[in-house]
């Protein structure tokens, strides 16, 4: 592979018929690319549960992926609430998650821990009332 | 034993069939982020959560098949979805343990 790929998506709030389409099509991207299956699965996993994230908390909005010949970079962007305690998020089995959605299978606390725990890096810039900023690494190789 | 041979006992209503895949294990969870993370490449998935996401959490972990029990099924949409995925999803009247262990003891 040489160069940098990139990918934008505009994640719907609210939807979830359409939640983990963009997650899916990265995944599928990659694996055409011939990028590990290790590194796919983390790809797919943390990138799902910000997408999910994104759908159930912040009405939307949108991700951005890099893929280089190192690593692949997801920045995923919102304008909904921020995350008011980042400590209590990342732990195990927190969940702010509505009834409605624990409904789907969704809720279970584990979207912030997944995220870190199937990535290289994990950044989460949020502000309460502005959004939340979260950027996945996942290292190629 | 492969997503075909467990079709070929007429144990279960096929909703949809998808890739062949061989059947590395068996996996029971209905949280989805749960299933994701824990659920191994190539394992029958078996739930009673039947929605479109419980397809995307499939297709991104590589289940080889999805397998409802209690007789739960999909709306027509998901069914297309799951066709247009390739993902084998199948049906069964009976509880998640006894489905789980029926697939388990063919491995």
């Amino acid at each position: 592979m040489t160069g940098k790929i990139h990918l934008n998506y505009v994640i719907p709030g609210d939807d979830f018929t359409r939640a983990g389409e963009a997650s899916g099509e990265v995944k599928k991207k990659l694996k055409q690319m011939g990028v590990s299956p290790e590194a796919v699965r983390k790809v797919a996993i943390s990138m799902y549960e910000g997408e999910i994230n994104m759908v159930i908390h912040a009405n939307g909005g949108t991700i951005d992926v890099d893929i280089s010949t190192t690593d692949i970079t997801i920045v995923l962007k919102d304008n909904g609430p921020g995350i008011k305690d980042v400590a209590l998020a990342m732990q195990a089995g927190y969940s702010t998650a509505p009834d409605k959605v624990r409904a789907l299978g969704f809720g279970a606390g584990m979207g912030l821990p997944n995220m870190k725990k199937y990535s290289d890096n994990l950044i989460i810039d949020t502000k309460l009332g502005y959004g939340t900023t979260v950027t996945i690494v996942v290292k190629i190789g | 034993m492969t997503v075909g041979e467990l079709l070929s006992g007429n144990d279960y209503i096929v909703i949809s069939k998808g890739k062949e895949a061989t059947i590395t294990g068996v996996y029971c969870c209905d949280l989805l982020s749960i299933a994701m993370s824990h659920m191994e490449s190539g394992m029958a998935w078996v739930t009673v959560m039947a929605n479109r996401n419980t397809l995307a959490v499939a297709q991104l972990a590589d289940a080889g098949c999805v397998i409802l029990a209690e007789g739960v099924t999909l709306d027509e949409e998901s069914v297309r979805k799951a066709q247009e995925e390739n993902i084998t999803v199948l049906a069964s009247e009976k509880p998640i343990f006894e489905t789980a262990l029926a697939i388990y003891e063919k491995l």
